[in-house]
C-alpha cells in the first residue's frame, strides 16, 4: 500500500475495531450481570446486589424447582438429539447422494419449519394435541422439539455430506465391500464430525427453547419455562448460577472442538 | 455475483453427482419426512381448520364446533391491527439495528483479523457467545439492567443523555434493544460466512482504479456479502417478528406484540380460533416479505 492510501484508511483503522469493540460490550453485558448475580447472597429476591457469597454455587439445588426444570430439559434434550439426529442425517444423505420424484417438496418441507416463527408452530401442535385429546406435558415437548430439530439437523448434515468425496465409498466397492460395509467403515465415520455438530445444534436448540416448549408443556417445567415463570417475582440466585455453569461448560465445548480441528487441519 | 456467492455460502464444496437407486432415498426420507408431515405439515392443516371455527352454542368455554366462518379473520384483524404493526415495526427496527451493529461486526473479524487466525477464532466464539447463556435469561438479565433503580440508568442520566424523570424499562426501546440483542447472532453469522470467502485483492483493485473506500464497499464489498445479509436479515427478521418473550418481559401491555396476542388468546382466554386466525396472519404476511424482499435481493438460490 502507498502512503497516500495509508493516510486516506487511516480514520477507518482505528473506528472500525472500536466499533467492534462497543458491539462486543453490548454481547457481554447481561452475561456479565448473569454471572455476577449469580454470587450475589439474594435470599428470597435477586433483583439488588446484597453481598457476594459463594453459597449459590455451592448448593444450586438450593431454591425449589430449579434442579427439577433443569432434569427436565436435559432428558427433553437428549432424547429430542438423539431421535432428530437421526432422522436428519438419514434425509440429508438422500437428499445430497440420491436422484428422487418429490425433491423440491422434499426441500420445502425441511425449509418451512425454519421459516415459521415460534409462536405459529407452537399453537398449531398445542391445537392438534387438543384435537386428539392428548394432554400436553414431558412427552409432547420431547416430540415438538423433535419436529423443529430435524431441519436444522439436516442442514448442517447436508454441508458435511456435499464434501464428502463419493469416489472414497466407490473405492471401498472396488476392495469388495458391501455396500453396508462401506457406509459404517468410509462414509459414517468421515460424517460423524458433521454430525456431531448437528446434535450440539439441536441440543442447543431444545435445552433453551422457550415459545414452543410453552405451549406444549403442560404443568412439566423446563429450565427456561422456570426461569418465565419465576421472572414475575425475581428468579432464584440459583438460576443464575445454572445459566452461568452452562455457559461455561458450552463455552468449553466449543474451544475443544475449535482446538481439535485445529490440530486435525495441521498436517 | 450473488448467485456465486449464495453457493458458496451454502458450502455446496464438492459438487456430487446424485445417483438413482429405486426405493432407497425413500427409505431414508421416510422416518424424518414422516415425522414432519404429522409434526409440522398437519398441526397447521389442524390451525387452519381451528382458525374457521365457531364456539358451541350452550357450550363450556373453549368449546368449538368445525366450520367455515371467514369472519374470523376479518375480526382478527380489525380488533388487533395495533399489534400486526407494532410487530412488523418492531422486527424491522431491531433486523436495521442489528445489522447495522452486525456488519461492521462481522467485517472486522472476517476481514480485519484474516490474517490473526486465533484472534479470528476467539472473536467468533465471542458473538455466539451469548447464546451459551439461555434466552430468558439474557432477557432477563435486561430488564434489570435497565431497570430504574440500575446503574446504567443511573450513568446515562448523569451524563445527560437521559432526562431525569426518563425510564428505559417497559418501553418500547427496552423492547426493540432486547429484539436487538437477542438475534444480533444470526445476523452476524451469516455475514461473517460471506465475507470470510471475500477475496481483499478486489478492494485492492477498486482502490487502484480511484474509488474511494465507501464506493469500494457499496460496489464492491457489499454485493459481495449480499447472501450473507439476505439470510442475516431474514434470521433476524422472522423470530424478532413473531416473538413476545421480550414484549413480554421487557415492554407492557402498550408495547403488546401479536406473539403476546396469539399466547394470551390461547391459554387465558381459551379463544382457539381467534389465536389461530392471527397466527395464519403472522405467517402469511411474513412468507408474503420475504418472498418480496427475496425476489428484490435477487437471490432466489439461497432458498
Amino acid at each position: 500500500m502507498t502512503a497516500a492510501r495509508r493516510r486516506h484508511l487511516a480514520l477507518g483503522d482505528w473506528l472500525l475495531p472500536l466499533y467492534a469493540a462497543i458491539a462486543f460490550v453490548y454481547l457481554f453485558v447481561p452475561i456479565a450481570y448473569t454471572f455476577a448475580f449469580s454470587f450475589n447472597d439474594a435470599g428470597k429476591s435477586n433483583l439488588v446486589w446484597q453481598g457476594f457469597t459463594w453459597d449459590n454455587w455451592a448448593d444450586p439445588c438450593g431454591a425449589p424447582g430449579v434442579c427439577g426444570a433443569v432434569l427436565n430439559s436435559i432428558q427433553i434434550g437428549l432424547l429430542a438429539t438423539l431421535a432428530a439426529t437421526a432422522m436428519g442425517t438419514l434425509i440429508a444423505i438422500a437428499l445430497v447422494r440420491y436422484r428422487f420424484r418429490f425433491r423440491g417438496s422434499t426441500n420445502l418441507l425441511i425449509f418451512l419449519p425454519m421459516a415459521t416463527p415460534e409462536v405459529v408452530l407452537g399453537a398449531s401442535l398445542l391445537a392438534q394435541f387438543l384435537n386428539f385429546r392428548v394432554n400436553p406435558g414431558f412427552w409432547t415437548v420431547v416430540l415438538a422439539h423433535i419436529m423443529f430439530s430435524i431441519s436444522f439437523v439436516v442442514v448442517t448434515v447436508k454441508a458435511r455430506v456435499a464434501s464428502l468425496d463419493p469416489r472414497l465409498e466407490e473405492a471401498a466397492a472396488d476392495l469388495y465391500a458391501s455396500p453396508m460395509q462401506a457406509f459404517w467403515r468410509v462414509t459414517f465415520p468421515l460424517l460423524l464430525p458433521g454430525i456431531a455438530a448437528a446434535a450440539m445444534l439441536a441440543f442447543a436448540l431444545s435445552f433453551d427453547d422457550f415459545i414452543i416448549t410453552n405451549f406444549n408443556s403442560g404443568n412439566t417445567d423446563t429450565f427456561p419455562k422456570f426461569v418465565y415463570v419465576s421472572a414475575t417475582r425475581g428468579i432464584p440466585a440459583q438460576a443464575n448460577v445454572v445459566g452461568s455453569a452452562m455457559f461455561l461448560v458450552a463455552l468449553a465445548v466449543v474451544v475443544l472442538g475449535r482446538l481439535v480441528s485445529a490440530r486435525r487441519r495441521r498436517p | 455475483m450473488a448467485v456465486v456467492g449464495a453457493v458458496q455460502t451454502l458450502g455446496a464444496g464438492a459438487e456430487v453427482r446424485p445417483q438413482r437407486s429405486g426405493w432407497l432415498p425413500y427409505l431414508l426420507l421416510l422416518p424424518g419426512m414422516a415425522w414432519l408431515a404429522v409434526f409440522f405439515a398437519l398441526p397447521i392443516a389442524v390451525l387452519f381448520s381451528t382458525s374457521l371455527m365457531v364456539p358451541v352454542e350452550g357450550g363450556e368455554v373453549g368449546e368449538y364446533a368445525p366450520a367455515l366462518r371467514w369472519a374470523n379473520y376479518a375480526e382478527a384483524i380489525t380488533t388487533y391491527w395495533e399489534q400486526f404493526v407494532r410487530s412488523f415495526g418492531y422486527g424491522f427496527l431491531a433486523t436495521v439495528l442489528a445489522l447495522l451493529i452486525g456488519y461492521p461486526l462481522a467485517y472486522t473479524i472476517a476481514v480485519r483479523a484474516r490474517h490473526r487466525k486465533l484472534l479470528q477464532q476467539v472473536l467468533l466464539v465471542m458473538v455466539i457467545a451469548p447464546f451459551f447463556v439461555s434466552f430468558i435469561l439474557r432477557t432477563i438479565a435486561w430488564r434489570q439492567i435497565l431497570a430504574d433503580e440500575s446503574v446504567v440508568v443511573a450513568v446515562l442520566k448523569a451524563v445527560a443523555i437521559l432526562p431525569d424523570d426518563a425510564r428505559l424499562t417497559a418501553t418500547p426501546i427496552a423492547v426493540v434493544a432486547g429484539l436487538t440483542y437477542n438475534f444480533l447472532p444470526f445476523m452476524t453469522l451469516p455475514i461473517y460466512a460471506s465475507l470470510e470467502r471475500l477475496d481483499t485483492r478486489l478492494i485492492e483493485a477498486g482502490q487502484d482504479l480511484y474509488a474511494s473506500p465507501l464506493q469500494t464497499f457499496r460496489r464492491v464489498t457489499l454485493p459481495l456479502s449480499m447472501p450473507g445479509v439476505v439470510a442475516g436479515t431474514l434470521l433476524t427478521f422472522i423470530p424478532a417478528t413473531g416473538d413476545y418473550v421480550n414484549a413480554a418481559l421487557l415492554g407492557t401491555s402498550r408495547t403488546a406484540m401479536i406473539g403476546n396476542v396469539i399466547d394470551s388468546r390461547f391459554f387465558r382466554v381459551v379463544d382457539y380460533p381467534t389465536a389461530a386466525a392471527l397466527s395464519f396472519l403472522l405467517m402469511g404476511a411474513i412468507v408474503l416479505l420475504v418472498a418480496l424482499y427475496v425476489r428484490r435481493a435477487g437471490t432466489e438460490e439461497l432458498v
